[in-house]
This record gives C-alpha cells, sequence and structure tokens, in this order.
C-alpha cells in the first residue's frame, strides 16, 4: 500500500518576514552538545579550556548530574593564566600529557574554546596542531569553540563535525555522507533503509570510531539528519562535496521527503522506492495516530532552542494537525530548513534570535496549549498555568526517521494528556 | 590550568544568584555572555522553583565585542528595572565579562535608578560558589542594613539559608519551631524569604543565629560589629549540637535552656538492640565543612560508628576540618577534585560513605553504601516530604537516612551464614532497595592458579614491598560479604605488611581476623 503525502500549502514560510529582536537569550551555549557527541564518539574526549562556569554547565546542563564515566573535562583558567604568568600552550601540552596517559583508550581530541579562552584569544588552534604531531599517529588533536559568545546550543555540534571536514582524507568515490550524530539505533535504521534502497557507499558523519575510514570530495553528495550544521554544510561544500536540500527526516512526511530527495540523486525508481518504504510508512502513521487525536487543533508556541524547531513544527502541523502560532528558533538558515519552511502553511509568527521577556509576553498573550522551550522556562510557565515541553528532550531522544515517529508525536502529546490525568484541584 | 571532571561548587555569580533567588523584591543584573542563563535550570530543575530566578543577564555574543558591550549592560538594567521594579538591585560581571571589564557596578551605579544599586566583585577565578553567596549577602546587609532600636520582644534573625541551599526550607521551620519554644521570635530570616525591606530591619533583632557558616558568616561578623549583634557558633545538625545550641541561645537571649525533647526518637532508635549493628561501622565523611563536623560527631557520638576519615571541599573551612580531623585522629582531605576523594576511599575501604551526590556515585562503583549529608544538590535533595537536618527532627530524618543504604542487622547475618545462596548473596544488595535479584554469577570450576598482588597503599612504607595474596586465601576473602571484605583485606594487609610477611595464606587471613578482634 503506498500513501500518498498532503500536497504542500498555497502559501508556506520560506518568504514570512522575520521577527527578529535582540536581548537576553534564555539558551544553552555550543559547549552542551559535548553532552551527547562524547558519547556517540567513543574514543574521542572533549577537553574544554574554560571557567569553572564552563564545567560547572556540562554537569548541570542535563537537568540532573550526569555520572557516566566521562569522556570530558574542562581544564579551568586561574588567575596565573589570565595574568599571561603562565605559559598557556605549555600548561595545556602538560595536561593532555596527563590526560592522554591516564585515557590510552582516546584517539581524538577536541580542545573546546569557550567564551573566557576566546576573549582572552588563546590559540587552541595552534595548541591543537602542536598536540596533534606531539601526540600522532595515536591521537588526533582538533579545536573547535562552543563559546557562548559564537556559538547556541546545537551549533556546538556544529562547530565540532565542521572542525573534522578538513581533517577527512580525499576521495574521488560516488558516495553518500550522511551527517549529524544520530544515536546508534537510529542511525542503523537510517543504514539499512539507504541499503534496501540501493544506495551502497554511504558514509556516516561523525563516525563511532577515529579510524572508520569517512572521506569526503568532489563525487560525495551528503544529506544532513540535523537542520543546526550551517557549519558542517559550508565546510563540506569547501571540499567539493554537494548537498541534497530536504526536509528533515521527522515524521512519516518529513522522512519520505528526505529519502525521495537521497532517491532521486541515486536514480531508484518509485517502484522500489514504495517497496521499500510503504511498511514504514504505514507503521509511523498508525504509531502517530493516537497522539495525533490529542494535539489535532491544539496551538503550539515555539521558544528558540535547538535549529529543530521549524522542521518540527512541520511535523506537528503537518502531521499532528496542530496550529503554530509562533515558532522561534536561535538561527535560520534558509539553505537548510527552506524545504520545511515552504511545508508549514503561513500564518505563525517565525522569530530568529531572542529578547526572552518580551517572547514571554507574546506567548502568555496567545495562551498556547503547548509551549516548547528550555528548562529554565518550563517549570516557572507550567506554574502560570501553561503546558510545556523540555526542548532539550527533542535533541536527547530517538526522534528521527519512520520508527521514532510515534515517540515523537508522543513526547510531544504526554505533557497535555497529563494535563487531564491529573485531578489535583478537585474538591474533596 | 587545572582539569576538572566534576565540580563542588560553582562558579561565584552561582552563589550570588542563590542569594537573589532565595530573596524577594531583590533583582540580579548580570553580565554574562549567552549561554551563562544555564543557571536558570539550577533552580527550576533541581530546586524545582515554580519562577524564573530574577536574574536579567546581558547575553553579550562575539558581534558586541567589537562594539559597546557597556552599553549593552546599561540598556537591558534598566529594561529590568522597568519591568520588574526592584526594591534593589545587585549587579555584577560572570566569569568572561570579569574579563572585558565594564566595571558594571560603577555604570550602575551612575544611572540614577531610583533603588539601592549594590554592586558585587566577585573574583571568577580564584573563587567558588559560596563564596559568591557570602559576598553577596554580606554585601547586602552592609549596604541595607542599619543599627536600631531592638524589639520589645527577644528576637534573633536567622542567617544563611539560601535558594538551592541543603534543606534549608524545612531547617528554617524546624529552627523556627524551637526558637519559638524558647520564647525566641524570628525578626528576620535571610537571605531566604527575606526582601531588600527586611534587610533593613535586621538591626533590630537582639543577635543572630548563624545557620550556615558557609554563606552567612561574612554578614553575622560585620553585623556582630557593627549592629552590635552577637552570633551563634552552634550549627545545631544532630542531638547532642541541638542541646548545645538550645544553651547557647539560652546565654544570649537570656531565656531558660528549655527543648521538648517528645518527638526526638534517634536516642532510642540508636540505643535498640537492633542498631547494635552500627557498631564501629567505619565510615567515611566528606562534604562542606560545616556538614562533615556535624556528621563526624554524629557518627561517633550518637551512631557509635568508627570515623576513619573526613574532609570538606571547601577551603574556607579547611583550618575548623583540620583540627577535627585531629581530633578524630584522622587525616583531613581538603580538595575539590573528586578523583582525588575517591582514591582516598578506595585507599581507606569503609563500609559506608556520608558524602555529596559526588560521593554516592563514587559508592557505587566502589559497591560503597552512601548517605548524603551535604551540597552540591540533587533534585532528591528536595523532597516533597518536611525533611529537615537540624533540630530534633532533623537528628530523626538523620538517622532514618544514614540507616537506608545499610545492609540491615539480621539481613548481614543471613548474608554471613548463607553467603553462598545463589540469589540471596553479597552482589544482590540489601533487599529493602527493591532491584530486581542478580543470581550469583557461575564461579569457573578452578581458580586461576596466579597469586593475586596485593595492593600495597595500607603498608607502612618501611616495609611497602609486595605482598602476595596465596590463592586459598584469596577465595576464602571472597567468602567474606562485600560490605567488610575491604576492611579484612585493608587489615589482613596490614598485620601482613607489619609482621615482614612477603604471602598472606588462610592461617595469615585468620591470624589477622583474631588480632583486629574487638
Amino acid at each position: 500500500m503506498t500513501h500518498h503525502s498532503a500536497p504542500p500549502p498555497a502559501i508556506g514560510c520560506r518568504n514570512t518576514p522575520i521577527l527578529k529582536q535582540r536581548g537576553q537569550h534564555e539558551v544553552f551555549c555550543g559547549l552542551t552538545g559535548i553532552i551527547w557527541l562524547h558519547r556517540k564518539m567513543q574514543d574521542a574526549f572533549f577537553l574544554v579550556v574554560g571557567s569553572r562556569t564552563c564545567a560547572h554547565l556540562l554537569q548541570s546542563a542535563a537537568g540532573v548530574m550526569i555520572f557516566a564515566e566521562p569522556r570530558f573535562g574542562t581544564v579551568i583558567l586561574e588567575e596565573t593564566d589570565l595574568a599571561g604568568l603562565a605559559d598557556a600552550q605549555e600548561e595545556l601540552a602538560r595536561e593532555v600529557d596527563r590526560l592522554l596517559a591516564r585515557r590510552t583508550d582516546i584517539r581524538q581530541l577536541f580542545l573546546v574554546g569557550s567564551c573566557p579562552s576566546e576573549v582572552i584569544k588563546l590559540d587552541l588552534a595552534r595548541a591543537a596542531e602542536k598536540l596533534s604531531a606531539r601526540h600522532a599517529p595515536s591521537v588526533r588533536v582538533m579545536y573547535y569553540s562552543g563559546s557562548g559568545i559564537e556559538t547556541t546550543f546545537t551549533e556546538g555540534e556544529d562547530a565540532c563535525l565542521a572542525a573534522m571536514v578538513p581533517e577527512l582524507p580525499e576521495t574521488d568515490k560516488r558516495q553518500l555522507l550522511m551527517v549529524g550524530a544520530l544515536p546508534d539505533v537510529v542511525e542503523d535504521q537510517a543504514l539499512s533503509l539507504l541499503e534496501k534502497l540501493g544506495v551502497e557507499d554511504v558514509a556516516v558523519l561523525p563516525a563511532r570510531y577515529a579510524d572508520s575510514g569517512v572521506s569526503v570530495g568532489p563525487n560525495t553528495v551528503f544529506a544532513l539528519t540535523q537542520p543546526f550544521l550551517g557549519g558542517t554544510h559550508a565546510a563540506l561544500e569547501r571540499r567539493g562535496a554537494r548537498h541534497i536540500p530536504a526536509p528533515f527526516p521527522f515524521g512519516e512526511e518529513g522522512t519520505t521527503a528526505w529519502l525521495q530527495a537521497v532517491a532521486r540523486e541515486f536514480g531508484v525508481d518509485t517502484a522500489r522506492f514504495d517497496a521499500v518504504t510503504a511498511a514504514p510508512r504505514a507503521r509511523s502513521i498508525q504509531a502517530m495516530s493516537k497522539a495525533k487525536q490529542v494535539l489535532s487543533g491544539k496551538k503550539v508556541f515555539f521558544f528558540p532552542d535547538s535549529q529543530l524547531e521549524i522542521p518540527l513544527a512541520r511535523f506537528l502541523v503537518r502531521e499532528c494537525g496542530m496550529e503554530a502560532v509562533e515558532v522561534g528558533a536561535p538561527f535560520i538558515h534558509k539553505a537548510l530548513v527552506g524545504p520545511d519552511l515552504d511545508l508549514l502553511p503561513e500564518g505563525p509568527v517565525i522569530a530568529e534570535g531572542q529578547d526572552v521577556d518580551k517572547q514571554l509576553d507574546r506567548c502568555r498573550a496567545v495562551q498556547p496549549d503547548l509551549t516548547v522551550c528550555g528548562l529554565g522556562l518550563a517549570n516557572p510557565l507550567e506554574a502560570e498555568g501553561l503546558s510545556t515541553k523540555w526542548a532539550i528532550e527533542l535533541v536527547f531522544t530517538p526522534v528521527h526517521f519512520y520508527e521514532q515517529a510515534g515517540d515523537l508525536a508522543g513526547l510531544f502529546s504526554r505533557p497535555l494528556r497529563r494535563k487531564s490525568l491529573l485531578q489535583l484541584d478537585a474538591a474533596e | 590550568m587545572k582539569l576538572s571532571v566534576w565540580t563542588y561548587e560553582g562558579p561565584p555569580h552561582v552563589g550570588a544568584m542563590r542569594v537573589a533567588t532565595g530573596m524577594k523584591g531583590l533583582h540580579y543584573v548580570l553580565h554574562a555572555p549567552q549561554g551563562d542563563t544555564y543557571a536558570d535550570l539550577l533552580f527550576t530543575m533541581i530546586e524545582r522553583r515554580n519562577h524564573r530566578p530574577p536574574v536579567t543577564y546581558t547575553t553579550f555574543q562575539a558581534r558586541d565585542l567589537g562594539e559597546d558591550t557597556a552599553k549593552l549592560f546599561k540598556k537591558s538594567c534598566q529594561e529590568a528595572y522597568d519591568r520588574f521594579k526592584p526594591e534593589a538591585l545587585i549587579v555584577g560581571a560572570s566569569c568572561t565579562a570579569e574579563l572585558i571589564q565594564d566595571d558594571p557596578g560603577g555604570m550602575a551605579e551612575t544611572m540614577g535608578l531610583p533603588c539601592p544599586v549594590i554592586p558585587l566583585e566577585l573574583p571568577s577565578y580564584q573563587r567558588k560558589e559560596n563564596f559568591g553567596a557570602d559576598e553577596t549577602f554580606f554585601q547586602i546587609v552592609r549596604t541595607l542594613a542599619r543599627p536600631m532600636e531592638r524589639t520589645a520582644h527577644i528576637s534573633c534573625n536567622l542567617i544563611g539559608a539560601t535558594g538551592l541551599g541543603f534543606r534549608h526550607r524545612d531547617d528554617i521551620t524546624e529552627i523556627t519551631a524551637l526558637l519559638d519554644e524558647m520564647g525566641v521570635r524570628v525578626n528576620v530570616c535571610a537571605p531566604y524569604g527575606a526582601t531588600p525591606e527586611d534587610i533593613t530591619r535586621l538591626g533590630a533583632a537582639h543577635f543572630n543565629v548563624l545557620m550556615y557558616p558557609e554563606t552567612g558568616e561574612s554578614a553575622c561578623r560585620w553585623m556582630e560589629r557593627e549592629l552590635d549583634q552577637p552570633f551563634t557558633k552552634i550549627v545545631p545538625i544532630g542531638v547532642g549540637a541541638t542541646r548545645d545550641f538550645v544553651r547557647e541561645v539560652a546565654g544570649l537571649a537570656d531565656v531558660p535552656a528549655t527543648l521538648d525533647e517528645n518527638r526526638l526518637r534517634q536516642p532510642w532508635y540508636a540505643r535498640s538492640v537492633d542498631s547494635t549493628y552500627f557498631t564501629d561501622k567505619r565510615v567515611f565523611i566528606f562534604g562542606d565543612g560545616t556538614h562533615v563536623a556535624a556528621a563526624a560527631r554524629i557518627a561517633r557520638d550518637e551512631m557509635g560508628f568508627e570515623v576513619v576519615g573526613l574532609g570538606c571541599y571547601n577551603r574556607e573551612m579547611a583550618r575548623p576540618i583540620r583540627a577535627l580531623a585531629k581530633e578524630y585522629g584522622v587525616e583531613a582531605l581538603i580538595t575539590d577534585d573528586y578523583l582525588d576523594v575517591e582514591a582516598r576511599i578506595s585507599e581507606l575501604a569503609p563500609e559506608m560513605i556520608l558524602g555529596t551526590q559526588m560521593e554516592r556515585h563514587i559508592g557505587k562503583r566502589l559497591g560503597i553504601p552512601c548517605a548524603v549529608i551535604s551540597a552540591p544538590v540533587h533534585v532528591q535533595d528536595f523532597p516533597a516530604r518536611y525533611s529537615p537536618q537540624m533540630g530534633l527532627e532533623g537528628a530523626n530524618v538523620i538517622f532514618d537516612t544514614w540507616v537506608h543504604p545499610l545492609v540491615m542487622g539480621l539481613e548481614e547475618h543471613l548474608l554471613h551464614m548463607f553467603r553462598e545462596d545463589f540469589e540471596f548473596h553479597d552482589d544482590a544488595g540489601a533487599s529493602h532497595h527493591g532491584h530486581a535479584a542478580k543470581a550469583r554469577p557461575v564461579e569457573p570450576a578452578e581458580e586461576p592458579a596466579e597469586p593475586v598482588m596485593a595492593e600495597v597503599t595500607a603498608a607502612p612504607a618501611d616495609q611497602g614491598a609486595e605482598i602476595i595474596w596465596l590463592s586459598d586465601a584469596e577465595k576464602e576473602l571472597r567468602k567474606i560479604p562485600f560490605f567488610v571484605r575491604g576492611k579484612a583485606r585493608r587489615n589482613t594487609e596490614t598485620f601482613a605488611a607489619e609482621r615482614g610477611l612477603r604471602e598472606i595464606d588462610i592461617d595469615t587471613l585468620y591470624d589477622a581476623k583474631a588480632h583486629y578482634a574487638r
């Protein structure tokens, strides 16, 4: 059985004027990406060069302390480092030596810049080069900045992947590069679908291990699985690779459109495409149906967080019957989210950046049924009577591709179901 | 530069946030880059606050650095005042803003805002969270409090409780009731729950109760000097400390030392025969200085444990904790590096840890039960139920909290007797913890022939040669239940080292057991 997606709206949001406000941003900095990247790349260590605040952020970011054997740490700058009394390059080399001596399993070390290291202009790029030479060939040392002055939340992953691109070996082979850190189970599902479609040469960035042999070149085409990879997109284009624009693979429609874009690129015929996708498409629609009953007709408001907002608004409006009243994103890369904007029917305010107090005023004024926001805002808004969905869970939970469509819809319907379940104010 | 994996304390501006969030009617304008707003979630998620912390972040980005971050600060400051209309403002910089040297304090003072503006100087690269809270509260008190006529009825201020404090909410209730029983009223409790207007009334109290020296001592010292208010030195955590505290308050307030011990169950629970198994249980204590000192006294004098090591992460408390350690005949561990703490714990092999959330995880890894006695806090440290640490109810709560992770009396004996049982064995853990039973792994029929090298950390340095566990002795050691195995291993190795033995056989094991028997 073949399902046909709904036609695109007469007028989408691609040309909607964007509301840009400047004020307090209630968002994480790019260091936060380390929380999932260090689990994704199993032989990588992330060494933040920063302050006590950075270390404190990393252990608090997920709302509770994470105590799995960490493959990240912070070298905390001290007074002597700032006063220039200590040679920062030497100090760093000493700490890295100690770390690598203790953790012989590390193959990739990322020096991660922070606000303080950027402000005092510590040359971490040079440090990475020198350290890489010193510890070659067993360890490759790379640098990126996850500082809050340059990166917002998921842009940390973008900066990390973009830093890896120039290091990738050159290749001429015709291949698909799937870009974006996904939970292993989701990545495996995606690879299996691509294999069944007959797309043979597929590599994944970031790979789980350093020696996975990922390469790039002029015959590489790449598809992004995350909408926040603008810098990586540019870095790959500089290596001659070509982007396949597509809606992001959330829900049945998003996944199908994403796969279709790849299938067109690799000349997969319609019959084969339908044969491969029919069953998971039907399954995903079935899996979403319960949540859809809860979500349909409800208003959703997005505070900016991860740049997933536009694709997710597309998912909630087109596949779950919701009405988007405001879709806020920290940044809007139209080259990446353009296809999702085309599918999102006109209507919502599209906002980039943030002045959190003004945005809260707008949110309270429209009283949405569901507000997607960060952890700093969720409980205060719940206390005001609004239902919320923590945005960070969307980054930490498997939500991509067909088999997770039901889970993704469920993440949004659960707060609403919970609200109707709890009878806390009932009279005795 | 210093490598840090986990930190016990946040940066000092988080301490300032704890003061601001604990108070009402105060607003904090923090010159800080994008991302520092993560600290909001400490309060909204861990403490489950139903409002945003009263903090405005300037959120500067790289592009602002080339332009005018000072202008951005002024704009944020003005907008924060206009929107929130606070009774007073505190202003300061986070670590990054400290580097760009905009002087937020100076700027805010020149803006002519119609409320007191209190500038904060919190050196982010030298100090930490507790200092930040202590210094912030001190500056607020110094700016707003004035000498004034005392209340007609004897009264005191409760000083030191903050937002995100370890059981501060319930300690306030407990101590307020305890003072009330003595006929002493609470004039102001601060920072927790106080407005800037309340701070101006601090001087009306006859004395101060310093609940948490970590966050309130500087203010108390200033008030002692400038407002002529003495302050209490005893922190009423534990039965003995609570009784001492009552006597201290009675002296300061000139009232009888009355304490209604009707609802105090801890002493009887500790004396009851079921608690015999606590006797000489070896405990290691780590946390903030105040809670560690209190826990050490409770552990030794009120539970009958043996304190085998203690320490604190806040250097401000290094001196009293070193002195305390001396009194207990152990070496103090003053460090904020949790790897050092882990190393010390594995070296001492205690039967129980009284620590923080960090030590709880260390305990998990080493298989040692742990009860949490101190910040840094976790969402579990904000229970829905009334759960103070201070006063008589605090003593009851602590008894329960410390007993919970242990394998209880008779269960401990049964594990001794039937340790080979396939489901009721060491690794299964205490039966009241409700995890799925783990079956005992089937042991290989033949033991590895290689003798095991002992870790000779316990051996005196001059006899530090390697001691070898013969396989029979190693096998016998494994029959000893997990919660005493570490102690048995350590004692046996020390025993062997003291006698210059190179090998440990079954006889050495039992000779050592007899030697250490009490």
